[in-house]
């Protein structure tokens, strides 16, 4: 890097950090979601939530929706581009932490053609009161199949039933063939 | 024994002892559990006279309660055919979900059914 690269660069990472700041970010993390990352980030999250001894329930809950969104991104993220370095199975992923709530944040490339669906059940998922997302998970578990990458379709009805708020989610255009898909979820402090 | 992330196991039909307790997140749900459900196949050929099962877990994943039911169905299927099951459900007394869990099972599932809270020490 040359010199202005370099200033560039820093000026970067300072408004970077400053950014995580603002909004209040304690993990953020790019890249392939394995199982091992799912480990490694729920127990970071769990330890730190236990030093600031946030209460039992509240811990079950984050808990609870980080491994969900995690699987979510590991099993159905699609590939962007044609690099190789691009496959499926990646996004973003942050925990931010306020006052009064925590966000867990996932961002993930989807298929144009997968959109309709997903946005159904997201939807319909949404109609839903507590009842309801209980007899859906009910369902679900009995007539669902796991599918070939292990999904059983009940990730969305428990992040529901686990937040107690409807699930709150964006498309945001990156191509022609293909969207960026963005769901977060709040669990109040405050119980 | 349990990991952090799969439960342990105990499916001892000598000292009639069967118990899953733990957590449940395993990397590949259906390798872990298929075992399970086989071995549970086979014991249902000739099941002692009494089974109580022991369900004690204190955290299992979306994917993994698929995988409970499917081994609570072959318990019912096993009350069905004239055996003696009861499954106990043992809950974190402070924990509702848990215990919310287990009344979703036992509501999906004809097999007698106990809830037992406990304190954690």
């Amino acid at each position: 890097m040359d010199k202005k690269n370099v200033r560039g660069f820093l000026e970067f990472v300072y408004d970077f950090y400053k950014s995580m700041k603002a909004h209040e970010i304690t993990l953020v993390y790019e890249g392939e979601i394995t199982h091992q990352i799912t480990k490694a980030f729920t127990s970071l999250t769990e330890s730190n939530m236990a030093k600031e001894e946030e209460s039992n329930s509240v811990q079950k809950k984050v808990f609870h929706v980080m491994v969900e969104c995690l699987q979510n991104i590991s099993k159905h993220a699609d590939s962007f581009g044609s690099d190789d370095f691009l496959f499926a199975g990646r996004g973003i992923f942050m925990v931010s932490k306020g006052d009064s709530e925590y966000h867990v944040t996932t961002g993930n490339v989807i298929e144009n053609s997968k959109i309709d669906e997903l946005s159904k059940i997201l939807d319909y998922i949404n109609t839903l009161d507590k009842e309801g997302l209980k007899q859906l998970y009910k369902t679900q578990m009995r007539e669902g199949r796991l599918s070939e990458k292990g999904g059983a379709g009940l990730g969305f009805i428990d992040i529901a039933r686990k937040t107690g708020r409807k699930l709150e989610y964006h498309f945001l255009p990156i191509d022609e063939e293909s969207h960026f898909f963005i769901l977060t979820s709040t669990i109040s402090r405050n119980e | 024994m349990g990991t952090d992330d799969t439960p342990t196991v105990i499916l001892d039909a000598e000292n009639e002892i069967y118990e899953i307790s733990g957590r449940s997140l395993p990397e590949d749900v259906t390798a872990f559990y298929d075992p399970i459900l086989g071995w549970l196949d086979e014991y249902a050929s000739s099941p002692n006279k009494k089974t109580i099962f022991t369900f004690k877990l204190v955290y299992f994943n979306t994917a993994s309660s698929k995988l409970l039911l499917d081994i609570l169905m072959k318990l019912e299927q096993m009350h069905e055919a004239g055996n003696d099951i009861l499954v106990r459900w043992y809950y974190p007394e402070d924990d509702e979900d848990m215990q919310e869990a287990g009344e979703e099972y036992a509501d999906i599932v004809d097999v007698p059914f106990e809830q037992v809270g406990y304190t954690l020490s």
